[in-house]
């Protein structure tokens, strides 16, 4: 069984018993540094005060038989684990020990500054974020079970679920991560070729062809009359690779991630073409998910990571909090990037490549709901783009794929008070999508690649 | 004589390295210079700022300097044990994981391509039977394998194991028939009319004759693991040197690459050496 810090250690003759930190707040003096979270200690610990109301008789007592034959004796007596089970009141957790695994961006902000935070911890649950190398590995490791939960791009799940690109594995998101955030970034051959239509024969760079990225770029040059199949060249490229490629001229701009983008104009060899806010203001773009059968299996498990993560995510939305959590996740072990890209990518504050500085402070935001609108509009693009063929059952994937109701509920328990509907519409790039009408919408666009 | 000529390379290879430190201080040292803040509007001061460009503060970006990479090397060095958590470790603890795969992803091959290559040597069918499928699996690049692996093992550091596994097992595989093929005829004839058991002319006639052959494909093979295990690490990440090559490249740190590189030199050398003291071992004279 673990055991309190020394501070507050029932068992321990030589010093008082302490149930409340010394900083005079109503917690243990072990979690005033965040150390641990553990209901089990505590509650032996609240049982022993119990027993010896006056500490000197407890400690008598200690010095008399031994800690380790009162810790037995205590033990044999009571029901302790009935009593630890009843004091969990949100269920136990299957499994503890988790994996979790992210692609080292900003999309993943909510996820990753969790565990520095504690967020975690304070759910019971012993997290490892691990850094990975690329989309397709994110993939592969989800689906030979390595990672118990992960870092996706939202239509990744939606992908997996129907066999596009992979074994139809159902996956399930829990919340989306991050809602805008990316930027059209250009090399800076290119400050004189802001027109789209100027673009043919561009080579550029997504981070994987079930992205947003992918899709928002397609639609961008697509509204311009260029054909991304065929007028311009869209290559897969890891997210931390887009700068190396760009700065080589391998590729004349990429849609990615920040603060890859971000990272061009530090490095003085791109500018912020456009952000995507500007093409879909609060469009979605990384999800926290796992598989339809881990949280068969562990429902307990997975109900607290969507607490942590939620916890973060409404943390994250703040904008006062955004300077701390650059800090927070610039690190080797966690973004591994200058810490002032984090901050003008995070803060909305930032030299745009180009000589200017600009502040639009909703650059970047965290807004966790996985609106079902959302994974209708990403199945239309994979329909217009060939990456799904045949009729599309539209409503029916996104209400198993995007977890709406869970994450509503979830934000309640937490205290949050989640918006109302499943199905609002927006508009992209100044046409408004009906979530109701999906096929007449995919129909209407002239370019596509629909056999 | 030989002495004189060891000493006087020695001092031309001290002499090539003064110089190629000079050469690259001098082609690194104009990027130092950070612009001047005079006559900046404050907003321009600001950008600049954005930018990694504060006053005082050279940019680290760009190509380092001797001196730098001294700092960093140091920087390493002196605390190679270090662990933040499963991202960030130090540089030893990163070359454990990695010499453990590769002495994992060797010795598993050793197992298979020894034995197997001696049946293959004694036997001309076997030989014959076996060398289109050699011919056609050896040509295959170690990390083409790689998507199959994690698709069928299911799990990524065995998948960067059976990578290393694969590519280290030809060499051997081919060196060990050749050795055993080509033993000296007369040798076996006079093993056969001293009627020794086959069991014991393969470990006393044929090994030993065979020896500097084998050791010739692990000296190979052990060369090859090592350049993949690098590669194979920057594709699946995790843990291992080759993922700290790729999570400096992430933030562009050239330096922090350049040392990686230089640690991997420096291990592949030794590994080299090791191989080339025990070949001399078991090398003998006709």
């Amino acid at each position: 069984m673990s055991r309190l810090p020394e501070a507050c250690d029932p068992y321990d003759a030589d010093r008082p018993l302490v149930m409340r930190c010394a900083c005079g707040r109503d917690h243990a003096p072990g979690e005033h540094v965040g150390a641990i979270e553990d209901s089990n200690a505590k509650l032996e610990a609240s049982l022993m005060k119990a027993l010896f109301p006056v500490d000197s008789v407890r400690r008598n007592f200690l010095r008399a038989v031994g800690a380790n034959t009162a810790r037995a004796a205590i033990l044999s007596v009571l029901p302790l684990g009935a009593l630890q089970a009843m004091a969990q009141e949100k269920g136990p957790i299957e499994k503890k020990d988790l994996k979790i695994g992210f692609i080292p961006i900003t999309c993943a902000t909510p996820l990753i500054m969790a565990h520095p935070l504690g967020f975690y911890q304070k759910q019971g649950l012993n997290v490892e974020v691990v850094k990975t190398a690329g989309w397709a590995l994110i993939r592969d490791k989800m689906l030979n079970k390595e990672y118990d939960a992960t870092h996706f791009l939202s239509p990744m799940p939606l992908a997996i679920s129907m066999g596009a690109g992979s074994n139809a594995v159902p996956m399930n998101v829990a919340t989306i991560q991050n809602t805008n955030g990316q930027a059209i970034t250009l090399a800076n051959k290119h400050k004189d070729k802001r027109d789209p239509k100027m673009w043919k024969g561009f080579k550029f760079a997504v981070p994987f062809e079930y992205s947003m990225h992918n899709f928002l770029l397609r639609y961008y040059v697509a509204e311009s009359g260029l054909n991304p199949d065929t007028d311009i060249q869209i290559r897969v490229v890891p997210p931390p690779e887009m700068v190396a490629n760009l700065r080589a001229g391998n590729i004349d701009g990429y849609l990615g991630p920040d603060p890859f983008n971000q990272r061009a104009v530090f490095e003085e060899i791109g500018f912020l073409h456009l952000l995507t806010k500007d093409l879909w203001a609060g469009h979605p773009c990384c999800a926290f998910g796992t598989s339809t059968e881990f949280i068969q299996k562990n429902p307990n498990t997975f109900a607290a990571m969507y607490r942590a993560v939620l916890t973060a995510s409404a943390m994250a939305r703040d904008p006062k909090n955004r300077e701390l959590i650059a800090k927070v996740i610039a690190p080797a072990q966690y973004l591994n990037q200058p810490e002032t890209v984090l901050t003008q990518v995070l803060t909305g504050r930032f030299a745009d490549g180009l000589g200017n500085i600009k502040t639009v402070p909703d650059r970047a935001d965290f807004d966790p709901i996985p609106w079902q609108s959302m994974a209708v509009w990403m199945l239309t693009q994979m329909k217009r783009w060939g990456y799904v063929k045949g009729e599309v059952d539209y409503k029916q994937i996104a209400e198993k794929v995007f977890l709406l109701t869970d994450a509503k509920k979830h934000m309640k328990e937490l205290g949050q008070t989640p918006p109302e509907g499943a199905y609002p519409k927006f508009t992209v790039m100044g046409k408004v999508f009906d979530p109701a009408k999906p096929d007449d919408y995919v129909k209407s666009f002239a370019i596509n690649k629909m056999a | 004589m030989h002495k004189v000529l060891n000493l006087k390379a020695a001092l031309l290879s001290l002499l090539l390295f003064a110089v190629f430190l000079a050469v690259w201080q001098v082609a690194t040292m104009s990027s130092g210079v950070s612009a001047s803040q005079a006559g900046l509007s404050a907003e321009q001061i600001e950008y600049q700022k954005m930018l990694g460009k504060d006053p005082g503060q050279v940019k680290s970006a760009g190509f380092p300097t001797p001196a730098e990479m001294g700092a960093t090397a140091w920087k390493h060095l002196s605390n190679p044990f270090y662990d933040n958590g499963p991202n960030d470790k130090g540089i030893a603890i990163q070359l454990a994981w990695s010499l453990g795969r590769v002495g994992l992803g060797f010795l598993l091959a050793c197992l298979v391509a020894v034995p197997l290559g001696f049946v293959i040597g004694m036997s001309p069918l076997l030989q014959k039977a076996f060398d289109p499928f050699i011919q056609v699996l050896k040509p295959i690049s170690p990390l083409a394998w790689m998507p199959l692996a994690l698709y069928t093992i299911k799990d990524s550091s065995v998948s960067g194991i059976f990578v290393i596994f694969i590519c280290s097992v030809w060499p051997m595989l081919l060196n060990t028939a050749f050795g055993v093929a080509s033993v000296k005829r007369e040798w076996l004839n006079v093993a056969s009319t001293l009627e020794v058991k086959p069991l014991r002319r393969a470990f006393r006639v044929i090994l030993p004759a065979a020896a500097p052959t084998i050791l010739t494909g692990m000296r190979i093979s052990m060369g090859i693991a090592w350049l993949v295990i690098v590669a194979a690490e920057m594709l699946v990440g995790g843990t291992g040197i080759g993922y700290f090559v790729w999570n400096e490249w992430n933030n562009l740190s050239l330096t922090n690459v350049i040392f990686a590189i230089l640690v991997i030199g420096v291990v592949g050398m030794l590994l080299d050496l090791a191989f080339a003291g025990l070949q001399k071992k078991v090398t003998y004279v006709e």
